[in-house]
């Protein structure tokens, strides 16, 4: 018994003389980022080793808003996430629940069409969706541009029909036996069953509209317009430019989501592994 | 399940339209475009424009070859790299397992600017941490950003340090799903732990093996941000240009919207390939 429990310890040290060096690699990024931002540009671009943070990061912080309107960039890139989110999450579980729950005509061809274009790349779209929304409905640099069309994502719809499609059925045979309507079993029956799912399928989306780049990047390209990863990134490559103030907004980018993950964690990984079980 | 076509269409209207307009639409009408000249007023449909020019453009199969080299190299490294972070999570000999899962998983979240801001001053030729930290252990400073295998290399590792952890989720989730007994039943016949890790693990697994695969195959391929921002706009001289990156500038920089749209159908039959390639791998067997 102690042989096996000498071997256990063995190889449980092993295991952690291995993964603790990867793990520190893996964080280094993101430390550097929280140290960067809190470095003067002088201390950045020196010649000595670095490794703790400073005090800096409220001088960082202005001379980025002096480079970019960043709070403004915030500010419509948390309005657009939510507003995006709560629609999204509306949608997309109004159509999960009609594609689980009811039998009607045509619903072979809409699945069919969901599953069989999913795979397709995103950049295929792209341009259609540029021409579409700048040229022929004028909607460049609006909110209207950087929400609605993102809201084709059809994972949502999916995942929204598994949730509804494993719930028993005499749950809502027995409401329509009273005489309710389908819109508020809807509301009031399945939605509160399928919180977990919707808080998943919610932070997942969030994430998205929050870091989404490229669309918001072709779409609002004017600077009042801008969503926050977007106003970043015009620093990126400029000569005169703050470094430090590039990385106090990459912290106030990153810091709030790694504060979610790690207090919703368990339905940050679920939504992420739901993209699996397809 | 009822049979109620006004009810379901209700709840399914609103996403349908959207879905139409700003999906199904746009894929017939982006095959539509690639074969108009786009640079006359009125567009003509012109079939081998664009896609005559794209079979002769040295500039075009430099983007698909550095894209198809990102993918083979930086894929199954990636792929390789998730299976022993989930592996070793999974292990129940494990201490302070929240720790290594935050530091594995925490990139999941950090957007491609962000990281790609920090991974450019990283590995900057004489003020980036990275090469001081060569240097002070006596090898070389690299210079990542003129040379272009390793500026190849510096954008295999941003993807992968930011999507390892990604795939890392979708295969311990896989692996949960394993049955137990399955295991218990092995250690009772004496089988040892790597043997239960080819013989039961990695079959039973295999959907989900290719799944990832496939996932990260069809986001490599659309790769852009990383050569946007990090190696500057894919320098050195195109080093490290992409498909993705390729389709950006014929399309919004130079407003050439057929020839963009003939890059993204390669990029969607690619994807198309890959896919059709993965129901064959994961098909039943008889």
């Amino acid at each position: 018994m102690s042989s096996l429990s000498s071997a256990r310890l063995r190889r449980s040290i092993a295991l952690h003389l291995f993964l603790t060096p990867l793990a520190l690699i893996w964080l280094f990024p993101l430390w550097m980022m929280v140290v960067f931002s809190t470095m003067p540009d002088n201390g950045i671009f020196s010649p000595g080793i670095e490794l703790l943070p400073h005090g800096n990061f409220v001088d960082n912080f202005n001379n980025l808003q002096r480079d970019t309107n960043f709070v403004g960039a915030i500010g419509i890139s948390v309005s657009v996430a939510v507003t995006y989110t709560f629609l999204s999450v509306l949608l997309t579980s109004m159509a999960g629940w009609a594609l689980a729950r009811y039998q009607f005509f045509g619903k072979g061809v809409v699945v069919a069409i969901i599953f069989g274009t999913i795979t397709l790349p995103y950049a295929v779209v792209l341009i259609p969706q540029f021409i579409m929304v700048a040229r022929d409905f004028q909607l460049a640099n609006t909110w209207v541009a950087l929400i609605v069309p993102p809201l084709f994502n059809s994972l949502g719809v999916l995942f929204m029909r598994q949730s509804f499609s494993m719930m028993p059925d005499d749950l809502f045979d027995a409401a329509r036996v009273e005489g309710v309507k389908e819109w508020r079993i809807f509301v009031f029956v399945a939605l509160p069953l399928a919180r977990p799912m919707l808080a998943a399928l919610a932070i997942i989306l969030f994430l998205a509209s929050w870091n989404n780049y490229l669309w918001p990047l072709l779409i609002n390209s004017q600077p009042g317009a801008m969503t926050a990863p977007v106003a970043l990134g015009t620093l990126i490559g400029l000569t005169k430019v703050s470094w430090g103030g590039i990385m106090a907004g990459a912290v106030m980018l990153t810091v709030p989501m790694l504060i979610v993950f790690v207090l919703l964690q368990r339905h940050f990984i679920a939504g992420i592994a739901a993209g699996a079980v397809k | 399940m009822r049979n109620r076509n006004a009810t379901a269409y209700r709840f399914l209207t609103p996403y349908l339209l959207i879905f139409a307009i700003f999906w199904v639409w746009p894929i017939i009408s982006s095959f539509i475009i690639s074969f108009q000249a786009t640079r006359t007023v009125p567009w003509r449909f012109a079939p081998s424009f664009n896609w005559g020019r794209l079979i002769g453009d040295p500039a075009f199969f430099n983007a698909l070859k550095n894209t198809l080299l990102i993918l083979v190299i930086q894929v199954p490294v990636m792929i390789a790299l998730a299976m022993v972070m989930a592996v070793l999570l999974n292990s129940p000999l494990l201490k302070a397992r929240g720790l290594y899962r935050f530091a594995f998983f925490a990139p999941v979240v950090v957007g491609e600017v962000a990281y790609s801001a920090v991974f450019r001053l990283m590995f900057s030729l004489d003020f980036g941490i990275v090469n001081k930290l060569l240097n002070s252990i006596g090898l070389p400073k690299i210079d990542w950003f003129s040379n272009v295998t390793p500026a190849m290399a510096l954008i295999m590792i941003a993807v992968t340090w930011r999507w390892a952890g990604y795939n890392a989720i979708i295969l311990l989730a896989g692996m949960q799903s394993i049955p137990e007994d399955v295991y218990e039943a092995a250690t009772l016949d004496r089988v040892s732990k790597l043997k239960q890790f080819f013989y039961i693990t990695l079959p039973l697994l295999k959907p989900v093996i290719v799944f990832c695969l496939v996932l990260s195959i069809i986001g490599t391929m659309q790769l852009f941000t990383e050569p946007f921002l990090i190696t500057e706009r894919g320098g050195p001289g195109g080093g490290t240009e992409t498909l993705g990156l390729l389709l950006y500038r014929q399309g919004f920089r130079s407003l050439n919207f057929g020839y963009a749209s003939a890059v993204a159908y390669t990029m969607a039959g690619l994807a198309i390939a890959i896919t059709l390639l993965q129901l064959w791998l994961t098909r039943e067997k008889q």
